[in-house]
């Protein structure tokens, strides 16, 4: 907190626009970058988006969701309708001036828009679900990410079961890493605020928090929405990039992957997520040979950081502020 | 009782608390004045901390009413009767243990936030004029109560007597008018208690507020309480000055039998 | 009538099933607070087991079956055994939440390894036991696998409460699940007391496991998922750590699968038993012979 007080001292929109700027650069210098590189970073800022968001509703709020990637595939779904059904209808022909303007704005919107529906089904999560502590909230979450499949899988007009193809490829680094950056900067400023101290003081001691006046149901709420909102950005990002979505992608295991960075990173340290994101889409390609260990990895991580560092990897343990 | 002649801050009348089949509490009527300092003792499992909670809404009386200056606040959420003016701390210290000393005060005034969600993404003029002033106000209450020094430290690397002192600070600073206090002397030796006394004593003078204790430390209790009620097994079966209570033959048998 | 009979006689023996899980499910939040999540995997487990061990003994025969079934409970009671000991007895002091994801870990671990070890492809599973098909009154079809399901778990429940009500252990498991501290204090050793609670839910799971694969004799290394959440429904329906409600849940919850497959809305299937449990846990958490307790402040 310390450290984030002295970077955000009073200049966080600044660092924003500063990111986004180079997120710009690096947009107009992606054709001089080995193709293979541009692909790892597009899913590197996916993930950090997914994992950034999940970290405001487990880490710092303390409410075990492992939905996450029903909120995902509702953006994915939502935004690929936009531009596969809208799009002829809007766009331009190819050949005119605007048409590259024409197709990111379209994407920009259809992101968007994958991003309020994302939201407004984590607020339909987040309602019925408030009341639940722990072990129930997260098997709730986790029914709900399952019904959203199930749901997905039986509307044929986006593909059923097999999945909806042809999805335009509209994603490029810029939008992944800017979207990856607003992200951060919403959840970070957020929480970095009188306001925002209530998320932790809800994930510390429920009871304490509402016999200090905070409207504990109000704060759960919030925290899902936006963190479904960003997920579903990701997926709107996903669907654009992978081209094809099908509900199996979108299922418990997805959300799984996202809760292992959150917890790799340190539940509630923002940083470290984001480290934790990166390395969990860079091991993956690293040891792409021993792929099919790659669950088992996964789960023997988890039970190793549960049964020796739960507070994550990235988390340093700070000196004590007083002396003995 | 009292007969006071203004309104009185906090009324109950006639409540019964149960739970399923137990009643933990039964035909409880007190009242509270706008400055008051009143104890409420009996023995283990005599309903104290229940009265608290049903107070602050955490339950909800199964029969009577609650009255806060005039108005019912029974069935009403914990953040709203807080928000009334009711502030506690709790028998079992509940600080928030990752958030630092300054934090976990800082979360009290909330109530008088007016920054929410789109100022803290904003962070414009007026957001750092706020946050500013409230960093004032919290430092300002933390070091009356000799916390100023602490105040990055993580709340739970503080002494178990300056936790307590923090959760009455962080009390404190909802800005109450009624100040529930449960078991504040849990685990103190002599002179701290001596010094929680002179504590509260200040509080109450310096903050105007009425303040109920619960406590089982008699020292306390009969050393700065101007009233005292007596429950047994949720009845009350005394109330009075610390002297009429002392010498109330039930309230022995009580303790004793 | 007959279609509607015939349904019936399917429900309960998918139900029957799911109760048998579930009381796995109900007996450890019972004593611990705690959601199993490795729990749906002891059940594939016990149907592997079963698989692999049927090639030891006659198949076709009711002693061949009897004996693995018996030999694969066992197993996985020493499975569910050793995963309490490893990976869940070190955080029963911290919090909920590390168990719960150590839990998924688990989980997680035993379907990809058995993933690696069984392969991932469908797996034809043996006939254990002697099959016919009884023809009822009425146009009835009632397979011997049916009937052994519901003879079967019929006996097991017997026994399940037989030992939780009459034995000695059976009463310390109820002591612990009331008040661990107290439990400790009249002697009671809480740790056997909840590794004996670990073997008997996870041989009841593996008798599940090779029950479901008579009736549906398809296995794979991610059989247990789905079953295995319908289950914990199942459990949440008849009131989580009520073992009577356990098997109330698994018996209502496989009549309504069996009775939405059937109708329009067959697709939504798996969705039906989550929409229960969002419903259950917002209207009446406490199931059906459930009592709810609230937090101490």
């Amino acid at each position: 907190m310390h450290r984030v007080k002295t970077i955000f001292a009073g200049r966080p929109k600044t660092l924003l626009l500063a990111a986004l700027a180079g997120t710009f650069v690096l947009w107009l210098c992606s054709s001089q970058i080995n193709p293979y590189y541009l692909d790892v970073l597009t899913k590197i800022g996916i993930n950090v988006t997914l994992a950034v968001s999940l970290n405001l509703i487990n880490g710092y709020t303390g409410q075990f969701s492992l939905g996450h990637a029903g909120f995902m595939a509702v953006g994915a779904y939502t935004a690929a309708a936009i531009t596969l059904f809208g799009g002829p209808k809007i766009l331009p022909a190819e050949s005119s001036h605007f048409f590259g303007v024409a197709t990111g704005g379209l994407f920009f919107g259809a992101l968007i828009v994958g991003g309020l529906a994302a939201a407004l089904a984590g607020l339909l999560v987040g309602a019925p679900s408030l009341r639940l502590k722990g072990d129930y909230l997260a098997i709730v979450t986790l029914g709900f990410g399952e019904i959203i499949r199930v749901i997905f899988r039986n509307i044929d007009s986006l593909g059923g079961a097999l999945g909806l193809n042809g999805i335009p490829p509209y994603t490029n680094i810029f939008w992944v890493f800017g979207v990856a950056v607003v992200c951060t900067y919403v959840v970070v400023t957020m929480v970095h605020s009188t306001y925002g101290r209530g998320f932790i003081a809800v994930r510390d001691d429920e009871v304490a928090a509402e016999a200090m006046g905070l409207n504990t149901t109000r704060y759960k709420i919030v925290a899902f929405v936006v963190g479904a909102f960003f997920a579903g950005m990701a997926g709107g990002l996903y669907g654009h990039y992978a081209l094809s979505i099908d509900p199996k992608g979108f299922d418990f295991m997805r959300s799984i992957e996202i809760v292992v960075m959150v917890i790799l990173g340190g539940m509630g340290n923002t940083g470290g997520v984001i480290a934790a994101a990166v390395l969990l889409t860079l091991l993956p390609e690293w040891l792409r040979r021993f792929d099919q260990y790659r669950m088992i990895f996964y789960s023997l991580l988890l039970i190793g950081l549960m049964l020796a560092r739960p507070q994550g990897l990235f988390t340093w343990k700070r000196k004590p502020v007083l002396q003995a | 009782m009292s007969a006071a002649a203004k309104p009185s801050l906090l009324q109950l009348e006639h409540c019964t608390i149960r739970f399923g089949g137990l009643t933990a509490v039964s035909d409880l009527s007190m009242e509270l004045g706008a400055a008051d300092l009143v104890g409420l003792i009996g023995p283990n499992g005599a309903g104290k901390t229940t009265v608290f909670n049903v107070i602050t809404g955490v339950y909800r009386p199964s029969e009577g009413s609650i009255r806060y200056d005039g108005e019912s606040i029974a069935g009403q959420q914990p953040y709203q009767i807080t928000a009334h003016g009711i502030a506690r701390t709790f028998q079992n210290i509940r600080l928030f243990p990752s958030l630092s000393v300054l934090d976990n005060v800082r979360v009290a005034c909330h109530l008088r936030l007016n920054h929410g969600v789109r100022h803290s993404l904003w962070r414009g003029r007026a957001f750092f004029k706020e946050e500013k002033k409230i960093d004032g106000e919290v430092m300002n209450l933390l070091e009356i109560f000799h916390l100023g020094k602490f105040r990055d430290a993580p709340a739970k690397e503080l002494s178990y007597g300056d936790q307590r002192r923090l959760e009455i600070v962080r009390a404190l600073a909802t800005q109450p008018r009624l100040l529930l206090l449960d078991e504040p002397a849990a685990g103190m030796n002599p002179t701290e208690k001596i010094e929680l006394m002179k504590l509260i004593e200040f509080i109450e003078d310096k903050y105007k507020i009425s303040i109920l204790l619960v406590e089982h430390d008699m020292q306390v209790v009969m050393g700065i309480c101007r009233r005292i009620i007596v429950l047994d097994y949720g009845i009350k079966i005394a109330e009075g000055t610390p002297e009429e209570v002392r010498a109330n033959p039930k309230v022995i048998e009580a303790y004793l039998g | 009538m007959t279609e509607f009979l015939q349904q019936l006689i399917n429900g309960l023996s998918l139900g029957s099933v799911y109760a048998l899980i579930a009381l796995g499910y109900t007996m450890v939040y019972g004593i611990l607070r705690f959601i199993n999540f490795a729990h749906s995997d002891v059940f594939m487990v016990g149907a592997f087991a079963g698989f692999y061990l049927s090639r030891y003994f006659p198949r076709e025969s009711f002693g061949g079956g009897l004996a693995v079934m018996l030999l694969a409970m066992l197993l996985c009671a020493a499975l569910g055994i050793v995963i309490e000991r490893l990976a869940y007895r070190p955080l029963r002091k911290g919090s909920n939440l590390a168990v719960l994801i150590t839990a998924i870990g688990v989980s997680m671990l035993l379907e990809n390894t058995g993933q690696l070890i069984f392969g991932a492809d469908y797996k034809a599973f043996p006939t254990l036991f002697p099959v016919r098909t009884i023809v009822m009154p009425g146009g009835l079809d009632l397979s011997s696998n049916q009937l052994l399901v519901f003879g079967v778990t019929a006996a097991l429940l017997i026994g399940l409460q037989f030992i939780v009500l009459k034995t000695k252990i059976g009463t310390a498991m109820r002591a612990v699940s009331f008040n661990h501290q107290a439990a400790s204090l009249v002697g009671i050793n809480n740790d056997r007391i909840i590794s004996f609670t670990f073997g008997l839910g996870s041989a009841l799971a593996a008798a599940g496991g090779i029950l479901y694969s008579m009736l549906y004799p398809s296995i794979d290394p991610y059989m247990g998922v789905l079953p295995g959440l319908k289950a914990f429904v199942a459990a949440v329906l008849g009131g989580i750590g009520n073992i009577p409600g356990a098997a109330l849940g698994g018996l209502l919850l496989g009549l309504i699968e069996t009775f939405v497959n059937g109708s329009r809305f067959s697709t939504y299937t798996d969705a039906i038993a989550f929409a229960l449990l969002i419903l259950i846990l917002i209207f009446r958490p406490a199931g059906l012979l459930g009592k709810f307790q609230a937090e101490k402040v």
